[in-house]
């Protein structure tokens, strides 16, 4: 799950990491008190939305009072950002972050991920900040310092130090740096985040340091855990199908392809969506409807998929497995009925009594279109779309 | 021989009394595996019956009591993920040297936690969690996969995914072609037993002919496969990677299964097996066919020392 900079920021700074003095609005009326209360000078109005690129596209801005600072805020406050991470449909700006603004003297980075292969949290910083960290990777590679944690002792004082020294920092400002790391692996390891990072951590000409810039992404998995954080989730900036999905229980992903589909098993979906293309045609979603299939599931599957104006037709690829064919088409029969779909449905059922469910599928007066394995159904339904 | 699981396998249930780990255990035990206890905190002294009413297995409370009691050496997990690291623990701290954990969406720092304290521990081995477990066809089941679609015989199958193996089984049954063991390591981004494990145990296994790699978007476990296969193996391999239409950034399904900073593509990792001499099949109707073909080839002399 993701959130806004200023939930991070809020977060970090309960876990001791400095951030600037700021404050959100939603409505530009509202900014001449921020400027007010923050002294009346220069201050940096930032596009509060789920992807990174604002500053390119024109979602942050530096504006001296408060004049300025408004004028700033309605320009900003409402418009369709688009970056490169947001598609070309972009997002609605509904709040600004509105923060004192800095003088810097250095940009740094600072970033903790769970490392995959070796199963162990990883500290990355690097004296390349305020740049995207993949950019680095590529180039520098070796300008990204790694610190590996134990997760039964955690990060320790001698790891924020090594790190420290490693970016430099005057030999004053080390202990407060290795303070700060060490808030933010506690951030990072309290909320069971998945992602945390500061980018650009400031060292201001005084000395002082800050988190310019923040991101924490959490573990679906762990949510179960910290309702505050799941609270933090804002829906509007996710595609509503997929909202609705979730809420149905379903993993939804839409895409920008004309075939539907509906798969159990995450593994069978992806290669379903790999194999439309591979037969010439378009995905037009991921969907797993989970392991059993069950006709519920089948209904609420229809439902988000056939909200997708693109789909022209929908392909149906079900491993039984342990699961019973004819149950599987006794639930896909009743879930088209109940719904009245009209669009062409290809369907591939694999398992114990695959011919009655087969049967089933041909008896039921729909227009489903019966195939048996997987190239059979991918060809006939992108013919379908066309 | 087969790895991991055979007939002289004898199976403890972690969560035995609920409803998914009763329902899979009289799978396994129809298959023929023996399942000698169940683990449930609270319900020691009593006895499961499945529901067919063809079997009786003993429950404990603890799982060091259950080994004590009835000299179980696996242990298949079906506990919440609230609840999932601590049975893992449970299961190795009881000298288990055999852990197949099925429950999906354990937290990944719970893993990491796990992953730690089995490093304690070397004579346990951890497959998954969000796995189908491990069947040695013929032999035993520890697991949900489907018993009737495998086939004994000289492929092993390992494979981050559920279903998608299945499918990948069914093609090579279907080609009259059996499996000496299928291991699903699961879908999650941290998993006790990876692709290079398994490898070098299918490398080392007599009964082991050929590989089937079904591998997918996200991580570089395929990348490490890669290089263990070029450096290691000498039995023909055949890979697929799901999620060439992925969009990056984007979760699909599988916790584990995400582009992210570009990395851990389809294409980084397809590119990875082919420079390690491996054959891709290029659509997953073709996996059981790709495989075939590759047997065929390797049996010819000029091919076999291929390196």
């Amino acid at each position: 799950m993701k959130i806004h900079e200023y939930q991070a920021k809020q977060i970090l700074a309960r876990y001791g990491v400095a951030i600037p003095r700021g404050e959100v609005i939603e409505s530009p009326d509202e900014v001449r008190g921020v400027v007010h209360r923050l002294g009346g000078g220069t201050v940096v109005i930032k596009a509060q939305i789920h992807a990174g690129g604002r500053g390119q596209a024109g979602g942050v801005k530096r504006a001296r009072g408060p004049d300025e600072a408004e004028a700033v805020a309605r320009q900003i406050l409402g418009m369709k950002l688009v970056t490169h991470q947001t598609g070309p449909q972009g997002r609605t700006v509904r709040r600004v972050l509105v923060e004192e603004a800095l003088d810097v003297a250095r940009e740094l980075y600072l970033g903790l991920v769970i490392d995959r292969s070796s199963g162990r949290p990883v500290f990355m910083a690097s004296t390349e900040g305020g740049v995207e960290i993949e950019e680095v990777a590529a180039r520098h590679p070796e300008r990204i310092l790694k610190e590996f944690i134990d997760p039964a002792v955690g990060f320790q004082a001698f790891q924020a130090r090594k790190l420290a020294f490693g970016l430099q920092l005057d030999p004053r400002q080390v202990s407060e740096a290795a303070k700060l790391f060490q808030a933010l692996y506690r951030a990072f390891e309290a909320t069971d985040a998945s992602l945390a990072e500061i980018n650009p951590l400031v060292v201001t000409p005084d000395g002082r340091l800050l988190a310019l810039d923040a991101k924490m992404n959490f573990d679906d998995n762990a949510l179960f855990r910290h309702p505050d954080i799941r609270d933090l989730r804002d829906t509007n900036e996710e595609d509503p199908l997929e909202v609705r999905a979730t809420n149905y229980g379903l993993n939804y992903i839409r895409l920008d392809g004309n075939v539907g589909c509906m798969v159990n098993g995450a593994g069978l979906a992806m290669a379903t969506m790999d194999i439309i293309q591979y037969a010439g045609g378009r995905p037009a979603n991921f969907l797993d409807v989970g392991g059993g299939a069950s006709e519920e599931q089948v209904r609420h599957g229809f439902e988000i998929i056939l909200s997708d104006p693109n789909v022209r037709a929908v392909l149906i690829n079900i491993f039984g497995g342990i699961m019973r064919c004819d149950i599987v088409a006794n639930g896909v029969v009743a879930a088209a009925k109940s719904l009245g779909i009209q669009i062409p449905v290809v369907v591939r059922l694999e398992g114990t009594n695959v011919e009655l469910g087969q049967q089933i599928l041909r008896e039921s007066g729909l227009n489903f279109t019966v195939a048996s394995g997987m190239k059979e159904a991918a060809e006939k339904v992108v013919a379908m779309a066309r | 021989m087969a790895i991991l699981v055979d007939e002289n396998s004898r199976l403890l249930v972690q969560g035995l009394t609920g409803r998914e780990g009763g329902f899979h255990a009289e799978q396994c035990l129809a298959y023929g595996t023996k399942v000698v206890a169940g683990v449930t905190p609270g319900k020691g002294g009593t006895i499961w019956e499945s529901k067919d009413g063809n079997y009786e297995v003993p429950v404990f409370n603890t799982v060091v009591k259950a080994v004590e009691a009835t000299g179980a050496n696996v242990s298949m997990i079906f506990v919440p993920p609230a609840f999932a690291a601590d049975a893992i623990m449970e299961a190795a701290d009881a000298g288990l040297p055999l852990i197949v954990c099925i429950t999906e969406g354990i937290p990944t720092l719970d893993m990491v936690r796990v992953k730690q304290y089995l490093a304690g521990r070397p004579r346990t081995r951890l497959i998954g969690p969000n796995c189908p477990g491990v069947i040695s066809p013929g032999k035993c089941k520890v697991g949900i996969m489907p018993g009737r679609i495998h086939e004994r015989g000289h492929v092993g199958v390992i494979s981050r995914s559920g279903t998608l193996t299945y499918e990948a089984v069914a093609q090579l049954t279907a080609l009259g072609i059996g499996q000496s063991t299928c291991v699903g390591i699961g879908g999650d981004p941290i998993v006790g037993t990876t692709f290079v494990d398994v490898l070098r145990l299918m490398n080392d296994d007599v009964e082991t002919h050929g590989i089937v790699l079904i591998g997918e978007i996200g991580g570089t476990a395929e990348e490490e496969a890669a290089e263990f296969i070029k450096a290691h193996v000498r039995k023909p391999v055949v890979g697929f990677i799901a999620g060439r239409t992925a969009p990056p950034g984007r979760r699909m399904g599988h916790a584990g299964a995400i582009i992210s900073g570009g990395k851990g593509t389809a294409a980084d990792k397809i590119a990875a097996l082919e420079a390690a001499g491996i054959q891709i099949a290029a659509s997953p109707a073709l996996i059981g066919e790709t495989m075939a073909r590759t047997l065929a080839a390797s049996r010819q002399p000029s091919v076999a020392t291929r390196g």
